[in-house]
């Protein structure tokens, strides 16, 4: 038998920080997306070692839980876990108890019940994460609730358009397309709204939620005013919104015509950025797609380090120590 | 009309009482005495006579609550509700009588369900109910249901509530053959093509949550027309949970061109705004939703000036397995019965929004009368239908406060002011703590 002895209080390990979670871009501070964005800084460095894999998340279990298809998302999650040394393992609902019907309260607690350290997921419904985060013990990262919010991609779109052109404080974005039915353009707003960006919204008047400008942003039918942009960030046009009945425009081939992002409707230079998948010739002309100034293959790339830096940052104690970009002070 | 389980009036003294009945002009510390069931003595000082005796002192007494809008989900869902665990929660609220919608699995659109419905009231309800049958053949829009042989075997009011009645001309065919009945029509007025798969309030929230949005305007349009066609009827009817300012506006102006429109509010409608909703907590969903702080103003003050007469709770119980999930796979729907005192009286008594006077007469007085009923008062000869209450008392909401089968309510977890004492229903002690 152990023989049981009392502590002395400043030899104690420091109690366990509260568990932290990503879930909407609405829970963190300016200093958090900083300290996110120079850790995926810290980590893109180190993918131009030959060997690409870090100790760091050994012996971790991050579990991916996918209710919607989804590559990019999924794909990246899982790619930025096994970077980083954890176990990973991939749910997604169909071929699952989802299919038997089982309740999503139930399969949370069943796969809580491998203690897993993370648990990233994706659903159609707003609040899913949120209900996750109540019945495990889990941290719990948002892939995308519904409309509502798809935090890592927001993350991953500041780390390229900071990227890209130096700066996130200032500058001037314009969110083109289905904002009504887009978390990545909710996370978004949001985002560089913290950051001290411009967002302007640009689509069909049906296509804009009422009192969206209560997010800090303006909005506007107007396709011309994305020539004023740095940024144009192209919204996906989703098929199954166009469904008889539905009415948002009265056809794909007129949204193509009035809220297409073609290199008419831009200047030289300015940045375009879509989150895919694109449908090609629907809000995005394929010249523009293709173009050097298309961001489109670096956000990708910036969504694996971003989404690691997630990951690291909720299993690592506390902040880790970052060198501040000197951006920010010119900022 | 009303219904309850057979059992021996009682001899009651309630002691030292503040006892308020605002339809009285009523405001004064005063013994009640209760003699087999009636109201016999009003008075300083009275005589027990042996009686039973509640001590009031510190108290208030008012007349006993109406709640004209409640789902007891008999029959199909009994294990959400039923009549007897419905009407005791409806005690432990201070209610003496209750009114139940028939949106329940089979729909009451037929005597014979609406016979085994008052046969089981009649056996085990703690306090009166009163059924509503519906407008409608299953509530289907369709067909109007034999209005005239509902009302003969019971049916104190008609109503699809749950769903509006989409088309006028069926409308207007309702209000006609409804007043043959002399019961009073009943309307969810909600604009189906506009409402859609909505989820909570169309405005700053629902744009930054990203739920489909339910705009005031497919509530007030209905209401518009179901106004117009009470005009042009000359038929009262009486508007169900009203939750925008344009159909509070709507109800003034056409009570003031002389139209019979009685109208209702919840109270989780005049204590929540839309703000809520950002805890995604699925137990604030409801239709119609929770709206902007400027509506829930225009419904306190709608509430103050009468354009609104009655406060209905709409208790909705719904099974714990079917809110635990997101948002947005939840049912509409929250219960209320055991709570609408407390959260009025913490939310809009104490700070000062409405007077305590307007609160108990909208919920008692004010919700009989939209029906027909007789109001509940405290005079000598009455029947004894009282509440006794607790101003100061607090207390925390958990799930073993209630005695309703569901747990759905928006105030779990919340410490409220303002506690039912006891209930005396159809001179009966129905409920005492």
């Amino acid at each position: 038998m152990a023989e049981i002895r009392v502590m002395r209080e400043d030899l104690r390990p420091p109690a366990t920080p509260p568990r932290r979670h990503f879930i909407s871009i609405k829970d963190v501070t300016r200093d958090d997306v900083e300290r996110l964005l120079a850790t995926a800084r810290t980590l893109e460095r180190s993918m131009e070692r030959e060997v690409k894999k870090l100790p760091t998340l050994k012996g971790r279990l991050v579990i991916n839980v996918f209710y919607e298809s989804s590559t990019r998302t999924s794909s990246s999650f899982e790619l930025a876990a096994k970077r980083l040394s954890a176990d990973t393992m991939s749910i997604k609902s169909s071929g699952s108890s989802v299919d038997k019907g089982e309740s999503l309260k139930d399969t949370a607690i069943t796969l809580g019940a491998y203690d897993p350290d993370v648990i990233v997921i994706r659903h159609p419904q707003i609040g899913a994460p949120n209900l996750v985060a109540r019945v495990t013990e889990a941290h719990v990262v948002n892939a995308g609730d519904g409309k509502h919010q798809h935090p890592t991609q927001a993350l991953l779109d500041l780390y390229t358009m900071r990227e890209e052109l130096g700066r996130l404080e200032g500058l001037h974005v314009a969110i083109v397309g289905d904002v009504l039915h887009s978390r990545v353009a909710r996370s978004l707003i949001q985002a560089l709204a913290l950051m001290g960006a411009q967002v302007t919204l640009v689509g069909p008047p049906a296509l804009l939620p009422r009192g969206v400008e209560a997010m800090g942003c303006e909005a506007t039918t107007d396709i011309a005013v994305i020539g004023g942009a740095d940024v144009v960030y192209v919204l996906r046009m989703q098929r199954e919104r166009m469904q008889e009945g539905a009415n948002y425009v009265p056809s794909l081939r007129e949204y193509a015509a009035r809220w297409g992002v073609t290199p008419e409707r831009l200047r030289p230079g300015q940045k375009v950025m879509h989150p895919g998948p694109m449908n090609r010739g629907v809000e995005i002309d394929p010249r523009v797609a293709d173009h050097a100034d298309a961001l489109i293959e670096t956000q990708v790339r910036a969504g694996l380090v971003t989404r690691m830096a997630v990951l690291y940052d909720l299993l690592t104690s506390g902040p880790i120590e970052v060198k501040t970009e000197s951006v920010l002070e010119v900022a | 009309m009303l219904f309850v389980k057979d059992a021996p009036k009682e001899n009651i003294f309630v002691r030292g009482a503040r006892v308020i009945d605002p339809g009285e002009g009523l405001d004064a510390v005063l013994d009640v005495r209760i003699d087999d069931g009636v109201i016999a003595a009003l008075g300083q000082t009275l005589d027990t006579n042996s009686h039973r005796v509640l001590d009031a002192d510190g108290l208030v007494l008012a007349p006993a609550f109406v709640d004209p809008h409640v789902h007891l989900r008999t029959p199909g869902r009994e294990d959400e509700e039923t009549i007897a665990s419905g009407t005791a929660a409806a005690a432990a609220g201070g209610y003496c009588a209750i009114l139940a919608m028939p949106n329940t699995e089979p729909v009451v659109d037929s005597a014979a369900t609406l016979g085994s419905l008052i046969e089981a009231a009649r056996a085990e309800a703690e306090i009166p109910v009163g059924f509503l049958a519906a407008i409608t053949k299953g509530q289907s829009g369709a067909e109007l249901t034999e209005m005239g042989e509902l009302a003969a075997a019971g049916a104190i009011g008609f109503s699809d509530d749950g769903v509006p009645v989409a088309a006028p001309g069926l409308m207007r065919r309702a209000l006609q053959y409804g007043a043959v009945t002399g019961r009073r029509i009943a309307l969810h007025c909600e604009e189906r093509t506009l409402s859609g798969d909505g989820q909570m309030h169309e405005g700053e929230v629902s744009a930054e949550l990203g739920f489909t949005g339910y705009p005031s305007v497919a509530e007030s349009l209905m209401v518009e027309r179901d106004l117009a066609l009470a005009a042009y009827e000359r038929q009262p009817l009486h508007l169900l949970h009203l939750s925008a300012w344009e159909s509070v506006q709507a109800v003034r102006r056409a009570r003031a061109e002389g139209v019979q429109a009685t109208a209702e509010v919840t109270p989780h409608h005049l204590c929540l705004t839309d703000e809520a909703i950002r805890s995604l907590d699925p137990n604030l969903k409801m239709n119609p939703p929770l709206r902007s702080a400027s509506d829930r103003t225009a419904l306190i003050e709608g509430l103050k000036d009468g354009t609104i007469v009655a406060i209905a709770t709409d208790h909705a119980p719904h099974a714990r397995h079917e809110k635990e999930v997101p948002f947005e796979a939840a049912p509409f729907g929250v219960t209320g019965l055991e709570t609408a005192f407390g959260a009025l009286y913490t939310h809009l008594v104490e700070p000062g929004l409405i007077p305590l006077e307007v609160v108990l007469d909208r919920m008692s007085a004010g919700p009989a009368r939209a029906y027909g009923l007789d109001a509940p008062r405290i005079v000598v000869g009455s029947a004894a239908n009282l509440v006794l209450l607790d101003l100061n008392a607090s207390y925390r909401i958990t799930e073993e406060t209630f005695r309703s089968r569901s747990v759905n309510s928006w105030l779990l977890g919340e410490t409220v002011k303002g506690k039912v004492r006891a209930t005396i229903a159809a001179g009966r002690l129905a409920y005492s703590t």
